[in-house]
């Protein structure tokens, strides 16, 4: 299977990763590659046969709706990413630039 | 000291010979002299392990030892380990603390054992060589020309190295039994589910598992007795009562069946492993194990399967990296989308990269049905296939690697090669099955060759069996580097 540039430049949008148009090509050829190693799967006859998506035919459990963990807002907050040196937290609330005008 | 055994050096540390800080700044100096040549680990917390040390110390003083009390652990980067430093091998990761501990961690520190550092794997566990790792790559410690394997790499060369007294690992398609065959150790990747997932950073959640990594399957079995249990935290935790994977370590092997999958014999596989494997199958007719030719006729889609699945997963799993909550954020951005976009695009390496957008295309509006689906439906198929040959034999038995470790830099332009160097080991992820690997011999450059051993679910302790008396046979597996 090839595909194209533009089809690399959408996928690499929707995945959010930024990428340079001299990234384009050669990741185009190399994903190509796998492609054509996935292809290989195509040709088998699969009708009738139930996706298995798990390793164990077991159910989810259930569990009581009850708090299991403590507020650890502090903590997971130290942890934020830094900006021009400082991290981005504020007021309990995480910093992101404004998506509202 | 560093050769013995994990029941010897307990006895050891029981009966006062030596003490767990001792014995702990016994490997921190090892490690210190020769892991700038090998880079097996990543974080080393000298004060830390120590402090561990000494509250080991007193537990065996105050005669309230268990098996692992005091043995230094070294731990993959992928568990988070509450203050420790934990990356997962990723630049996305470089200054993160963990706010927690994985349950694996706490299973060894409830037992006792010290956390003797974080060792080197490729990025996100994406890799077949530890080159992905944004640490750099580790060196195998046979020849440090090699790759030691991947993505447990740093792992399998601490133990070999004797860096560690043993390690743990995760395998998603391969990462446990890959580079404990390249690297000439032992590895046991358990039944999917029976460890724990909790707190081990996510790859493709329905393959991912921990196991222990040692120089012998007696020890693995000890570890294992440790890592396993029933964890409600882990949605796919399994609710089984707790085993000793040790109680048949000494069953004799007669009357025991061997099935040799034809498709692991057939091309592509190099003469040296070929040799090395079929000198173990003779041994084992030597303990009284008789061969059944069996056949795994959807295992040549293992490979496309899993490059389907493993990274439609690993694309959903690593959405959580966006620079807001923890991680890597890119010092330079403009609105929002633009911020995601470049943390990812720094944040992440090319293998990662390459792995997310194959995972996103696949899972994409209008590919759904001819990629994922379809590669479930195969999956089924490649189970099936190990439920039919488990109806003809006990374990089955073959190459762990077509090939012996490969040069440092060998494959890196090629993901395609890269990728085929797991055809054996990816199956048995795709099934949830258990598998292992154990030292079988050296090929013809001198590197070390594995024989993988995969059992029916939940027969781990029969597997483990099966692996101690051969290695009560051969003494491959106490070969050690010269270093």
């Amino acid at each position: 299977m090839s595909l194209t540039n533009a089809d690399v430049r959408k996928v690499a949008s929707l995945a959010r990763l930024a990428m340079a148009e001299t990234e384009i090509e050669s990741a185009r050829a190399q994903l190509s590659g796998i492609f054509d190693l996935i292809a290989e799967m195509q040709a088998v006859d699969t009708n009738g046969i139930t996706p298995m998506s798990h390793a164990q035919d077991v159910t989810q459990r259930l569990r009581e709706d009850v708090v299991t963990e403590g507020d650890q807002r502090e903590l997971f907050q130290s942890l934020a990413p830094q900006y021009k040196g400082s991290p981005q937290v504020e007021a309990g609330l995480y910093l992101v630039p404004q998506v509202i005008e | 000291m560093l050769n013995s055994s994990l029941h010897q050096l307990g006895s050891a540390l029981r009966a006062g010979k030596i003490s767990s800080v001792e014995l702990t700044q016994l490997y921190l100096d090892r490690i210190a002299e020769l892991n700038p040549a090998l880079n097996a680990y990543i974080t080393v917390n000298a004060e830390t392990s120590l402090g561990q040390a000494r509250r080991a110390d007193a537990l065996l003083a105050g005669g309230r030892a268990q098996p692992l009390t005091g043995i230094p652990i070294a731990q993959k980067d992928i568990f988070c380990a509450q203050g420790w430093r934990t990356t997962c091998g990723s630049k996305m990761l470089e200054n993160f603390i963990a706010p927690y501990d994985a349950h694996v961690i706490t299973q060894f520190n409830n037992a006792g054992a010290v956390n003797l550092g974080k060792t080197n794997m490729d990025e996100f566990a994406m890799g077949s060589s530890n080159e992905t790792s944004h640490f750099g790559a580790v060196k195998n410690p046979w020849d440090k020309n090699a790759v030691p394997g991947g993505s447990s790499g740093g792992a399998a060369c601490a133990v070999a190295a004797r860096l560690c007294a043993a390690a743990t690992g995760t395998d998603t398609g391969g990462s446990i039994r890959q580079p404990a065959a390249l690297c000439g150790i032992s590895g046991i990747k358990p039944t999917y589910g029976t460890v724990s997932r909790y707190g081990m950073i996510a790859f493709a959640s329905s393959l991912d598992q921990a196991g222990p990594m040692a120089r012998s399957a007696e020890d693995l079995a000890l570890l294992l007795n440790v890592m396993t249990g029933f964890d409600e935290r882990d949605s796919t935790s399994l609710q089984r009562d707790k085993e000793d994977y040790a109680r048949d370590l000494n069953k004799p092997l007669a009357g025991l069946r061997i099935g040799l999958p034809r498709e692991f014999f057939a091309e592509g596989l190099a003469q040296d492993v070929a040799g090395c494997v079929n000198a173990a199958i003779a041994e084992y007719k030597k303990l009284g194990a008789t061969i059944v030719d069996i056949s795994l006729p959807n295992s040549r889609l293992a490979v496309p399967v899993y490059y389907v699945l493993a990274p439609a997963e690993a694309s959903s799993n690593l959405s959580r990296y966006d620079g807001v909550r923890y991680g890597y954020r890119a010092p330079e951005y403009g609105d929002l989308t633009d911020m995601y976009e470049r943390s990812r695009a720094q944040g992440f390496g090319e293998e990662v990269k390459r792995r997310i957008m194959i995972g996103t295309y696949v899972l994409s509006h209008g590919y759904y049905d001819a990629y994922y689906l379809q590669a479930q439906k195969i999956r089924r198929l490649i189970a099936q296939d190990f439920d039919d040959a488990f109806k003809l034999c006990d374990v089955i038995m073959g190459p762990t690697s077509p090939s012996t470790a490969f040069n440092l830099g060998e494959k890196g332009d090629d993901p395609v090669q890269m990728y085929l160097s797991d055809i054996y080991t990816i199956a048995v992820n795709l099934a949830g099955l258990p598998g292992m690997s154990i030292p079988a011999g050296f090929g013809s450059n001198g590197r070390p060759v594995g024989l993988q051993i995969i059992g029916n679910y939940f027969s781990e302790a029969r597997m483990l069996n099966v692996a101690h008396q051969y290695q009560l046979a051969t003494d491959w597996h106490s070969r050690a580097p010269k270093l």
